[in-house]
């Protein structure tokens, strides 16, 4: 299954010769295949803040395959002391995530303290990989999380919509990473995307990574917003291209957000990009991953696409808010063997 | 006869067929003949006429849908004997149930899937006015109502007598209008305004508990299960229901009456399987608030008072009462049983502000 829907997306890529071979291999944590031309010859330089276009003809995604190979992973049934190492793996990849207006320094603090120590009468859970504010709470953030390895990720580039002016969303980035931001969550321009202004999001996305500096750049696709899943892939290979650290779905503002197919394409990108240049992308699905059973099908997907090597906090994020909680139920009923009550659990 | 007659030939035929061309192992070539042969059976309109009946699968009725066990499981369930004590020949004809039925066996995780459901939608019945939760109540009354024969016939079915059956059903859907009016009412004759030396005023108001789970008698089928139900979710609590495992057929037909009354789904959750099982998966779930269980067996009351007690739910344990007290509309209904499953709360209010 995973070969036969490889090979159907990556038929048309002829000009990658030896693609094919290298997909019979499982191994992904290998050494790096010898090195694949990832552009297309002869495709139009740029000056200024790209080097290069990617690849504007991604091959077609067979949706029906995607689909299918997306829900069967899904019906892996994790039991005993696997479900509870992948309980405990979906809480050290775990964004926590607030974006919301009524956002306050209260509700900040209480979710670095919940990032720090998710289970108060068990330290050995935890701690999650980030959390993830507005920038205007890095600050703050920042400060609570003092002596913790828990990261501070911004939102920037105007959030949730990105539709301001480039330099507006630079100053924006490089004000959260002034803040103390270790990793921005950066959002592209549906708008542009959808008409085709490739290389105004092309050019928008390397400005960022510019724009950066020391902080690791998250790129968010909106995936519910861009229609196909042919654009959502051009999309992740653009991003890619551009200098993403990561690419993530959503920003949970827009339902769909992170969807299993979604999730499956993006990380069959990165599979390809690795094996077209030996370098490796992470993934934060966001927005919609609500269950522990959830989590533990989309890690099922990570493992299944890019192997282990990808099962880490640096390479794989949840973003997420009530995910959490529900994890934490899994882990207590895994304990005691009682089904939990959601208000046992604080809220953030 | 003649049937039997058709049929042999086309299975003598088939025989031949296979004879011959079973040498040249063409087997797609012998169905296709087999074919040839049912289709050439004369035309029996007396057989025609007489249509396969459609059964009906029970099945729970979990978060507003009927489903089956997550498990797969079934237990049998035999009917009564169908001539006795049933109205006219026409109405045995018109039963499409066959002598024994499958109905679900609940498990754990229909336990927990059903107070998820039953939890998800207290919110929006709590909030719902009292006088709205009323009308929604006499609704499922009116339903009930129009389904009198159905439930009527599902008691007999169930080895009731057609007397018995008829005024468990009428005693049940006077049940449900009692509770519908008394919706709006328990308030207030619950809360009050208490004398406190100070200047205060100080109120204790009523408020539903969550989520409660109720482990219906066996009998009786109909009327022990509305008696049960009916005044947790008048309180504005909802409701999982374990349904008495003698009848569980009644349980089904009384939850498409819900089904189709204005009942927001999960409200009411009705499972069906064995109390011995799942009971203690009951008293077990966090979520639970409160319990309300009718069994007979001494063991199992005292096991589910002791895991309820360890996550401080409000579990009440009873000895079944007889069919005459459950009809008995002093001992079966009444304001106390709306308030068992209610939690007080006392507000006090500084005098002049």
């Amino acid at each position: 299954m995973v070969a036969s829907h490889a090979v159907s997306t990556l038929e048309h890529r002829s000009d990658i010769g030896e693609t094919d071979e290298v997909l019979e291999s499982d191994d992904l944590a290998g050494p790096p295949p010898q090195e694949q031309p990832l552009f297309k010859a002869g495709a139009p330089r740029r000056g200024g803040v790209g080097s290069m276009y990617a690849l504007f003809a991604p091959p077609a995604v067979d949706a029906v395959a995607l689909e299918e190979r997306a829900a069967s992973l899904g019906k892996r049934s994790l039991k005993g002391e696997t479900k509870l190492a992948g309980l405990r793996l979906a809480i050290a990849m775990m964004d926590l995530t607030t974006l919301e207006g009524k956002d306050t320094p209260g509700k900040v603090s209480q979710l670095c303290q919940k990032a720090r120590t998710p289970l108060s009468n068990d330290p050995s859970v935890g701690p999650c990989a980030a959390i993830c504010v507005y920038p205007n709470h890095v600050v703050t953030a920042k400060a609570r999380l003092a002596g913790s390895t828990v990261k501070v990720a911004s939102v920037a580039t105007a959030f949730p919509s990105g539709q301001s002016p480039l330099d507006i969303k630079l100053a924006d980035t490089r004000r959260a990473v002034d803040f103390g931001a270790d990793e921005i969550d950066m959002v592209i321009d549906r708008g542009a995307m959808l008409v085709g202004d490739f290389s105004k999001v092309f050019d928008e996305i390397a400005a960022t990574k510019e724009a950066c500096g020391p902080a690791h750049l998250k790129v968010i696709l909106e995936t519910g917003e861009l229609g196909s899943y042919d654009v959502i892939r051009k999309a992740s290979e653009l991003a890619i291209a551009a200098g993403a650290d990561f690419i993530k779905t959503s920003t949970g503002k827009i339902q769909p957000a992170a969807t299993p197919p979604v999730t499956l394409l993006m990380l069959e990108v990165i599979r390809d990009h690795y094996y077209a240049s030996g370098r490796r992308i992470g993934m934060k699905p966001a927005g919609g991953v609500r269950t522990a059973k959830q989590a533990l099908h989309y890690l099922v997907l990570v493992k299944e696409t890019l192997g282990d090597a990808w099962l880490t906090p640096d390479l794989f994020r949840f973003g997420a808010s009530a995910l959490l909680n529900d994890v934490l139920m899994q882990l207590e009923k895994q304990r005691t063997g009682n089904y939990q009550a959601a208000d046992d659990f604080s809220k953030d | 006869m003649e049937k039997k007659e058709t049929s042999g030939r086309a299975t003598r035929e088939l025989e031949r067929d296979d004879a011959s061309e079973s040498a040249r192992g063409a087997s797609a070539v012998d169905s296709t003949r087999a074919g040839d042969a049912l289709r050439m059976k004369p035309y029996d309109s007396a057989k025609v006429d007489a249509r396969v009946r459609v059964n009906k699968a029970y099945k729970m009725f979990v978060g507003g849908a009927f489903v089956r066990s997550e498990s797969g499981r079934y237990f049998q369930v035999k009917g009564a004997p169908r001539e006795a004590d049933l109205g006219t020949e026409a109405d045995a004809d018109v039963d499409a149930d066959p002598d024994t039925v499958n109905v679900p066996r609940g498990s754990r995780k229909d336990v927990r899937d059903a107070v998820l459901a039953a939890k998800t939608a207290w919110t929006g019945w709590a909030k719902r006015t009292a006088y709205n939760r009323g009308q929604i109540l006499y609704r499922l009354a009116e339903v009930m109502e129009s389904r009198r024969p159905e439930l009527t016939k599902s008691l007999v079915r169930g080895g009731e007598t057609l007397t018995a059956a008829t005024s468990q059903v009428d005693a049940s859907i006077d049940r449900v209008v009692f509770y519908a009016g008394f919706a709006d009412k328990f308030f207030a004759l619950l809360a009050s305004s208490n004398p406190v030396a100070g200047p205060h005023f100080n109120f204790s108001v009523p408020e539903p508990m969550g989520t409660i789970g109720v482990i219906a008698p066996d009998r009786p089928a109909l009327l022990g299960l509305v008696s049960t139900v009916l005044p947790v979710i008048a309180g504005g609590n909802t409701c999982v229901a374990l349904a008495g495992e003698r009848d569980p057929r009644t349980s089904v037909v009384w939850s498409e009456c819900i089904a189709t009354s204005d009942m927001p789904a999960g409200v009411v959750n009705i499972l069906t399987g064995h109390a011995k099982e799942l009971a203690i998966h009951f008293a077990k779930h966090r979520e639970v608030a409160g319990m309300d269980a009718w069994m007979v067996d001494p063991d199992l009351r005292k096991a589910v008072e002791s895991e309820g007690a360890d996550s401080v739910k409000r579990v009440t344990t009873h000895v079944p009462m007889d069919a005459d007290a459950w009809a008995d509309e002093r001992k079966a209904q009444g304001l106390g049983w709306i308030e068992r499953f209610l939690e007080t709360k006392t507000i006090w209010h500084p005098l002049g502000l």
